[in-house]
């Protein structure tokens, strides 16, 4: 018997006896992994198998979870909006992401004849990569992560800032204007939600002293709170530039069809639209992960993790982030492009630099006069909670008088808006 | 650099970067340029990798992918007639000159620097010690270097301002 056949055996053994308890799901896989290194191939090989692992499950979840949520954004937007939304293919038609999908495929994909062709043929395909990367940091459950990088929070931000440049490559390419307007908002607004965005997962990363987002998940375990709790504020801030980011209604003023028809995907047909359709969806999902994996405790709920799989209440509560999304953008109205600028500079800016101020303060009393966790803790979350709504009451009342100037005419026309009653002299 | 996967990983990292850094100087399309150059920041991010600096890599992705790019982007869409065939331009010299100037200061600096040989270790974090250093020891440099970003950007809100 030659040591390969040996230790495949007693691989099974092992695979086996622990096969049975779902909780563990990245038991068997582990297992497996031992069990390609133990049979003495080269050193790569389990970091390869467990990355094609990783890579396949990730991204079959995200297309499964992606047609299911087709169906239920439709189903409850047009709950919302009292009427009945699709209910023909299949029973409560089920089939209809099906019955899209094949249509996206088999539609002709158009390409725009005074279009920049490699451009133009490249932006579906490269938009698509920043959202998956993100899930290569999240944990999906205890040691289900695929990359545990140390500077995974940045590593977040940095592969959502990449999204920018595939949207303004299918913006510039298409040579259409409308398509251009739409990349313009794109990028501004990008690179406007980025900076709170950042000062608010920098207020996590102050408080936990990692970047790691399995780090997080598990400061959050051993202090028993979530950070939804300690920093409400940075929370919100998260949320409004998430959905900003993710181009999702009321914030999809880059795709705004009432003002610029589709934006950057105007020029942009069968499955070439579908690749941004998609897109979006996985970038949403992307937020809703990385935000539940930040804020919402990731894989724990506060010891039942111990009786249910991890991955089963981290998937719960990544659906329940994205019913926020679909919530939000079943109410609200979208948003003029000039306030939703000015709403990042004047107000989420500001009171997420005050936040930093305060999470620091907080911190540094904490650590140098080395107080225990379970006193400290909840008087932070209490003054968090005050001083977030302080905040933004205060910085609400200060920013009235500004808010109700007239709006700056040129600027806005500039990026394609119409002011009514103010029409700029010709 | 001992392994095989380190010396594969830079050999097609040096080879992406030089050919997008290539392609940015040689396409006579301004965007075309753009994305070339950006393709090139992630080769050396890729570079940065390969020598387990794993926060200097993220950095440059953020800073330079992301956030230089998107400002030479903005650039290029106020800049007037910014489609159109740029080879006709009389600071060919000049730019020939500056790029010569470039070239041989870099070369000289690479060629006058004793580099020390890196060894691949296990990945430490770097990200801790770098966040020591930069609030400890070279405080005040980062602290210059913040308030000329914040002057920088004043200046450029006082330029854009109607009223």
């Amino acid at each position: 018997m030659n040591p390969l056949t040996l230790s495949l055996s007693k691989g099974t053994e092992l695979f086996l006896a622990e096969w049975w308890d779902i909780r563990d799901l990245g038991n068997p896989v582990a297992r497996f992994l031992e069990l390609v290194d133990d049979a003495g191939g080269p050193d790569w090989l389990p970091y390869v198998i467990s990355g094609v692992i990783g890579i396949l499950a990730i991204t079959g979840w995200l297309v499964t979870s992606q047609l299911a949520f087709v169906w239920i954004e439709r189903r409850l937007i047009s709950r919302i909006q009292v009427r009945v939304g699709p209910n023909r293919v299949g029973p409560m038609g089920l089939l209809q992401p099906v019955a899209d999908a094949i249509k996206l495929l088999t539609k002709e994909a158009i390409t725009v004849q005074a279009a920049d062709r490699w451009v133009f043929w490249l932006a579906p395909s490269l938009v698509v990569l920043p959202a998956l990367l993100a899930f290569a940091v999240v944990p999906f459950g205890e040691q289900m992560v695929l990359a545990d990088l140390s500077v995974g929070v940045l590593f977040v931000i940095a592969s959502s800032s990449l999204a920018t440049i595939a949207v303004f490559m299918a913006g510039w390419s298409s040579n259409n204007k409308y398509s251009l307007l739409g990349a313009m908002r794109s990028v501004a607004m990008f690179i406007s939600y980025e900076v709170p965005q950042v000062m608010a997962l920098l207020a996590i990363t102050i408080f936990t002293s990692t970047m790691s987002l399995s780090g997080i998940v598990n400061w959050q375990e051993e202090y028993h709170v979530w950070f939804i709790f300690l920093q409400p504020l940075a929370f919100l801030v998260f949320l409004i530039a998430g959905a900003v980011e993710v181009n999702r209604s009321p914030t999809d003023i880059s795709e705004a069809e009432s003002e610029i028809v589709a934006g950057y995907h105007t020029e942009y047909s069968g499955i070439k639209f579908g690749f941004f359709y998609v897109a979006e969806y996985f970038a949403t999902f992307g937020i809703a992960a990385v935000g539940v994996t930040l804020f919402l405790g990731g894989w724990t709920l506060f010891g039942l993790e111990e009786w249910i799989p991890g991955w089963m209440l981290f998937l719960g509560k990544v659906y329940g982030f994205f019913f926020l999304f679909i919530w939000s953008r079943g109410t609200l109205p979208r948003l003029r492009i000039d306030q939703l600028m000015s709403f990042a500079w004047k107000f989420l800016l500001p009171i997420s630099l005050v936040n930093v101020l305060l999470v620091g303060l907080e911190v540094l009393l904490w650590q140098e006069n080395g107080l225990s966790a379970g006193l400290v803790l909840p008087i932070f979350a209490v003054v968090n909670f005050a001083m977030a709504g302080l905040l933004i009451y205060a910085w609400a009342k200060l920013m009235r008088p500004l808010s109700q100037r007239a709006p700056r005419v040129r600027l806005m026309q500039e990026v394609g808006a119409i002011v009514y009653g103010q029409e700029a002299e010709a | 650099m001992t392994d095989t996967g380190t010396i594969v990983a830079f050999w097609a990292l040096a080879a992406l970067t030089l050919g997008a850094a290539v392609l940015a100087a040689t396409t006579r399309n301004l965007l075309h340029a753009v994305l070339a150059l950006i393709l090139s920041f992630i080769g050396v991010a890729g570079l940065y990798i390969t020598l387990s600096a794993d926060f200097v890599a993220v950095a440059q992705v953020l800073i330079y992918a992301g956030a230089i790019a998107v400002l030479i982007i903005f650039a290029i869409m106020l800049t007037p007639n910014a489609g159109r065939r740029n080879d006709e331009t009389f600071f060919r010299l000049p730019a020939l000159g500056i790029a010569a100037v470039m070239a041989s200061t870099l070369a000289a600096v690479g060629v006058a620097t004793d580099w020390p040989q890196a060894t691949r270790g296990p990945f430490t974090e770097t990200s801790q010690a770098i966040g020591e250093a930069m609030l400890n020891q070279y405080i005040l440099p980062f602290e210059i270097a913040s308030v000329l970003l914040l002057v920088a950007m004043l200046g450029a809100i006082v330029i854009v301002r109607e009223d």
